[in-house]
């Protein structure tokens, strides 16, 4: 999947919009993620999970950020994830089909923020751009 | 509850009477360890992982390959209630292994290609409908009680 010109701009817009609250954004993907796909918590049984936990939090940090550097090097998504790539292959080893699950939980903290932000157009664009960083992340599974 | 017609059962209950449940279970967890790498992660205490022979000839793969697959027999046993089978292995899965369910599922599609490979075109189109419905019943139900 190739992301188009437009697509680049739809994203970029977003992420500017989000501005310094992506890391608020990325915590509440995160907990959405875990109270709606309850299987997602199986890869965190060494943090709290409760409402408002530290680590979650910093987690989303972590996701969010993850995500801006994605956005800031949007030509070359697989350059700039490399690094997660790796760790996510090696180490990680989180099932492909748990990035569609943040990736729409991503959408709906994007759209309950921001409601007139995710027109269809843009919301196709940012449902691309985070299907194509889960394309990277898992790309050296095997 | 799932319904389960009377050509199902049979279909089911008829390939299992060919099934080795050592070899295949053997067989069918490492297949997954192999086709889908990632799934090693819940095995690091199984030793040597490192290439497809080893793999294969781990005495470990083998060992609890078998017992997945003993557990699925139960489960063919009782088609009319997976659900209540499988709960207690469900809370274990999630509590205590915390395996994601996509694991079942991935399971699932490596068995049937296992059976495939043994029974050749006897696993006809129907057949093989009735045994994905089965698998992708057993990993439903594996996942049940995940909160």
């Amino acid at each position: 999947m190739v992301l188009s010109a437009a697509d680049k701009t739809n994203v970029k817009n977003v992420f500017a919009k989000i501005g310094g609250q992506a890391d608020e954004y990325g915590a509440d993907a995160l907990e959405r993620m875990f109270a709606t796909y309850p299987q997602t918590k199986t890869y965190f049984p060494h943090f709290d999970l409760a409402r408002g936990s530290a680590q979650v939090k910093g987690h989303g940090k972590k996701v969010a950020g993850a995500l801006v550097e994605a956005v800031n090097h949007i030509d070359d998504l697989a350059g700039a994830l490399s690094k997660l790539s790796d760790l996510h292959a090696q180490k990680l080893r989180v099932d492909p089909v748990n990035f569609k699950l943040l990736g729409q939980c991503f959408l709906v903290v994007v759209a309950t923020r921001n409601p007139a932000l995710l027109t269809p157009e843009v919301h196709a664009s940012l449902d691309k751009f985070l299907c194509a960083v889960g394309t990277v992340l898992t790309a050296k599974y095997r | 509850m799932v319904h389960w017609s009377a050509e199902e059962k049979q279909l089911i209950t008829s390939v299992w009477a060919k099934v080795n449940v050592e070899e295949c279970g053997a067989e069918a967890l490492a297949r997954l360890l192999l086709v889908y790498p990632w799934t090693q992660r819940f095995f690091s205490d199984f030793g040597n992982l490192s290439s497809p022979t080893a793999i294969i000839g781990n005495p470990k793969v083998r060992a609890h390959g078998k017992k997945v697959l003993t557990s699925f027999g139960e489960a063919i046993k009782n088609l009319d209630n997976l659900k209540g089978t499988y709960s207690k292995l469900s809370e274990l899965h999630c509590d205590k292994l915390h395996v994601d369910p996509e694991n079942f599922r991935l399971l699932g599609d490596i068995l049937v290609i296992v059976l495939v490979s043994h029974l050749g075109r006897d696993f006809t189109p129907v057949c093989q409908s009735a045994w994905q419905k089965l698998v992708g019943v057993v990993a439903h139900a594996l996942a049940h009680k995940y909160h």
